[in-house]
């Protein structure tokens, strides 16, 4: 199976030669800032490696911006109810931070990891949406892009369904049924809490994870600001002790460089999975919504062709004309009814499965992130050990020369 | 003449031979230079000798001065209390009385004097300061509370803690070898206060801080505690300097059991009342209208003597606006180059010492955050594993855990390294602290100086009012009984204005 890529900008390889096992490897590259002021955006290379026959030749090269991805997800999201839609990064309104090179940088590698995992899903990979992102043209892709956007998305059936959402909704609160229906299902309930409680566990941890980086940035310019004063003072001073204070000096200096690299690559391989981890939390949250959504759906087609059910008997009895619109009435909603049940039990098959393999997935990444975590710390203590150490017999020489 | 001069310094001892005493160039021609200048240079000397000190004036150039045949500065030592031999008996510290008006007039004496003895001490000389020979070291503990004498006011009485204070000493002048006593913090400031009267131009290390508020703030036992800690550095330092370990001050302080026998430093208001009451004698000319030469050795500020001051704001004001200088001036090239080089040593420790501040902080905040982190991810850790429902939940809930128990460690890690840092980057502080005991001494030579040049315009204008006098009276025929006194009060008041 193709595994998707972490922080690396490079397209995952398969194992095998290329021609034989299918594959369908993407990679996200070469950020570009296109347009001007308030228009201005950010475009992304988007290339397509792939043996599939679907698939227009072995590569292909698109240009994408931010809210294709949008697109694409909320398309998928819409078809696929069930399944974990991996999550998107955010959109920025901080509006002088959306260039830096930094956010780009942070952005480019969750889209990069979006795609892939959509890519490397066995159900998604096989998704309409997801060839035309990869392969249509900018044009194309633009109408696609607007086509979706407001009201129109919706098709009449969508809109009838609304419509009979709100009257439900209406008819409860007449005769009373204010809460809403759910599943009694207490492993489905554990489930819920489970994420639930999650989300908060996480988004901790990806709040302190984010405190560290910065906490490493501040520390890496306090030493370089300390080393300077040092190195000042040391001008001051005569001979000897002034050598001691310019080395100590230039070693906060280095160990300044340490200490800013050691924060982005915090930022990178530790900060970034946690919020993505946070993402996909979400994402779960929004898939739960859509159960509920079907399986209240469900709940209240049963019901009202129960009810139908109870009419056309009475009708039955009476003889009267009413009664063949009543039975086609009540078949047409015998069969709504069977196909929300259709699609509830889908969303559950299909969430059951999902979860194993959301689990399973993010114990690679958590274990990578927090393997990341430790190299880099004991990477940077180790470089500062090394500094200090280096810098006492230095030290020692010119304390002795004054003696 | 005084033998070469080596770095470092060695314990000073009042036995110096008195052919080396004498043979001190005692070039009284009374230029005028005062002797502030010289104590000045001595007192940046010394300095050099401080064990603490940044041995910017260590280099044996520095120090040149004094071997070859001195340049004025250096070598005047006019002295108030003595004309061409003064240098006969250096007084011994049994000599001196310690009744609060003796002990004034003695160490203004002494003051004078040691500097010239150090100078010549320090010709035999090792680096290091504690040198087997002798020692002297002090130890402050056991504080205790203490009830003291109502003041009425304060209903209930006042408490303070006193210190038990050890020395250790095989100096002779402590006629014992262990000795303790109690002492109150307000002891403390009384002596600090003394020393800096008394050794005006040396950088006196400065005492701890009153703090007022923060007594109240903190839990009384820190602070206690904090105080004891800060006492005994500060003792330490005092006998670490070569001049300050041998004054009577310190001494008294360390050995005489009971009340702390020093003047009390008197506040401004009081001052402010005596100097009052002696105006208008001043004024009416009822008493000698000239400054004794006891006097003239404290700063014009600090003092009873209202007249004086008005004096001396006079002067100062003729000096910044007058066209013609004083006759007195700051004049020593030397001494301001390393007046600008001790400025700039201050700019600079004060920026380390901001820097370390903020470095301080910063890795504070590194271990507070790392510390959060961790247990953010044990609770993160605890709760996958309870809710675990699938085995690769159990195998995150490791990871997270190991990387949580790490993160926990290097925060406590990091608390620690934070004190040692603060530990050690405290000396920077320590040294800012001596640059204000430097600025004193400075600003007690602008002072010092200020007061030279009152007195030599003053005595100018004296001589001229003598000389209007006598033309005045050698035109009358016989004389006004009354000018003629007024000539001789004249005169005496010269002969006084010249001896200070």
């Amino acid at each position: 199976m193709i595994t998707p890529q972490r922080s690396s900008s490079g397209s995952s390889q398969s194992p095998r030669s290329p021609s034989s096992q299918p594959f369908l490897s993407v990679s996200v590259t070469d950020p570009a800032k296109m347009g001007n002021g308030v228009q201005a955006y950010i475009s992304y290379k988007v290339i397509t490696k792939t043996n599939l026959p679907e698939y227009q030749g072995p590569e292909k090269i698109v240009i994408r911006r931010y809210s294709d991805f949008v697109w694409l997800r909320d398309r998928l999201f819409e078809k696929y109810k069930g399944i974990f839609i991996p999550p998107l990064p955010e959109k920025s309104t901080v509006e002088k931070f959306r260039f830096s090179a930094e956010f780009i940088e942070m952005r480019r590698q969750a889209l990069d990891i979006f795609v892939n995992r959509i890519a490397s899903h066995h159900e998604l990979q096989q998704s309409d949406e997801l060839r035309t992102f990869l392969q249509a043209d900018e044009q194309t892709m633009e109408r696609a892009r607007f086509q979706d956007t407001g009201i129109f998305k919706k098709k009449p059936a969508d809109l009838m369904q609304i419509f009979k959402d709100v009257q439900s909704k209406v008819s409860d609160v007449v005769l009373g049924k204010e809460k809403p229906v759910e599943e009694s299902n207490p492993e489905y309930e554990k489930l819920k809490h489970y994420i639930f409680e999650l989300e908060n566990h996480l988004a901790e941890a990806q709040k302190h994870a984010y405190r560290l980086v910065k906490r490493h940035r501040e520390l890496g310019q306090s030493l370089s600001d300390f080393g300077t004063a040092v190195k000042l003072l040391g001008a001051c001073e005569g001979n000897t002790l002034g050598k001691a204070f310019s080395e100590l000096g230039a070693k906060s200096e280095v160990l300044s460089i340490k200490l800013q690299k050691e924060s982005y690559h915090l930022l990178m391989n530790f900060e970034e999975p946690l919020k993505d981890y946070v993402r996909a939390v979400q994402s779960i949250k929004a898939t739960i919504a859509e159960r509920a959504n079907a399986f209240r759906q469900q709940f209240e087609l049963a019901e009202t062709v129960k009810l139908k059910e109870i009419d056309l008997n009475k009708l039955r009895l009476t003889r009267s004309e009413k009664m063949v619109d009543a039975e086609h009435e009540y078949e047409e909603l015998k069969e709504d009814s069977e196909e929300a049940i259709r699609r509830f039990e889908m969303i559950v098959r299909l969430m059951n499965e999902e979860i194993v393999r959301f689990q399973e997935q993010k114990t690679l990444d958590m274990g990578l992130a927090f393997h990341e975590f430790a190299k880099g710390q004991a990477r940077l203590a180790n470089g500062i050990a090394d500094a200090w150490r280096s810098l006492l017999p230095k030290l020692e020489a010119c304390s002795s020369s004054q003696h | 003449m005084m033998g070469s001069e080596n770095r470092g310094f060695e314990e000073a001892h009042l036995y110096a031979s008195r052919e080396e005493m004498e043979s001190l160039v005692l070039d009284d021609s009374l230029t005028g230079k005062s002797y502030s200048d010289y104590r000045s240079a001595m007192s940046t000397l010394s300095e050099t000798h401080h064990p603490l000190s940044p041995p910017i004036i260590a280099t044996p150039t520095d120090t040149d001065p004094l071997l070859s045949p001195p340049p004025p500065p250096y070598s005047n030592v006019s002295n108030p209390n003595s004309p061409s031999n003064s240098y006969i008996e250096p007084p011994s510290y049994g000599d001196v009385n310690f009744s609060p008006l003796d002990a004034d007039n003695g160490v203004g004496v002494n003051s004078i004097e040691s500097p010239i003895e150090d100078l010549e001490k320090s010709m035999v000389l090792s680096r290091s300061s504690s040198s087997s020979s002798e020692y002297l070291k002090i130890m402050v503990s056991n504080p205790q509370k203490e009830l003291g004498a109502s003041n009425s006011i304060v209903p209930g009485g006042n408490t303070y803690f006193t210190y038990l204070i050890t020395t250790r000493t095989n100096l002779p002048e402590f006629g014992g070898s262990e000795f303790s006593v109690r002492r109150r913090f307000k002891d403390v400031v009384t002596l600090s206060d003394r020393l800096s009267e008394a050794y005006r131009g040396f950088f006196i290390p400065p005492r701890p801080d009153k703090s007022v508020v923060e007594s109240q703030v903190m839990q009384k036992q820190d602070f206690v505690e904090q105080r004891r800690v800060a006492l005994e550095k500060y003792l330490q330092r005092l006998v670490a300097h070569p001049v300050i370990k041998k004054s009577d001050e310190l001494r008294v302080f360390l050995q005489v059991q009971g009340k702390l026998p020093l003047p009390t430093t008197t506040d401004v208001a009081s001052r402010m009342l005596d100097g009052a009451a002696k105006l208008p004698k001043q004024l009416f000319g009822d008493s000698v209208s000239a400054i004794g030469p006891q006097d003239v050795v404290q700063p014009a500020k600090g003092g009873r003597d209202l007249l004086r001051i008005f004096k001396e704001l006079k002067q100062s004001m003729a000096n910044d606006w007058g066209a013609s200088k004083p006759p007195v001036e700051e004049e020593d090239k030397e001494f301001l180059e390393k007046k600008e080089k001790l400025h700039d040593l201050e700019q600079q420790l004060n920026n380390a010492s901001q820097q370390a501040e903020s470095l301080v902080k910063a890795q504070q905040d590194m271990g507070e955050t790392m510390g959060e982190l961790g247990l953010a991810l044990i609770k993160l850790a605890k709760f996958e594993n309870q809710e675990a429902l699938l085995n690769t939940q159990r195998i995150r809930a490791a990871d997270i855990k190991n990387a949580a128990t790490a993160a926990v460690k290097a925060s406590r890690f990091y608390r620690e390294l934070n004190a040692q840092t603060v530990k050690h980057l405290d000396t920077l502080h320590e040294y800012l602290g001596l640059m204000l005991a430097i600025h004193t001494a400075f600003s007690d030579r602008s002072s010092a100086l200020l007061t030279v040049q009152t007195l030599l315009s003053e005595l100018s204008s004296l001589h001229l009012r003598g000389e209007k006098l006598e033309a005045a009276s050698s035109k009358i025929f016989g004389g006004d009984k009354s000018r003629v006194h007024k000539i001789e009060e004249l005169k005496e008041t010269i002969r006084v204005t010249e001896g200070c």
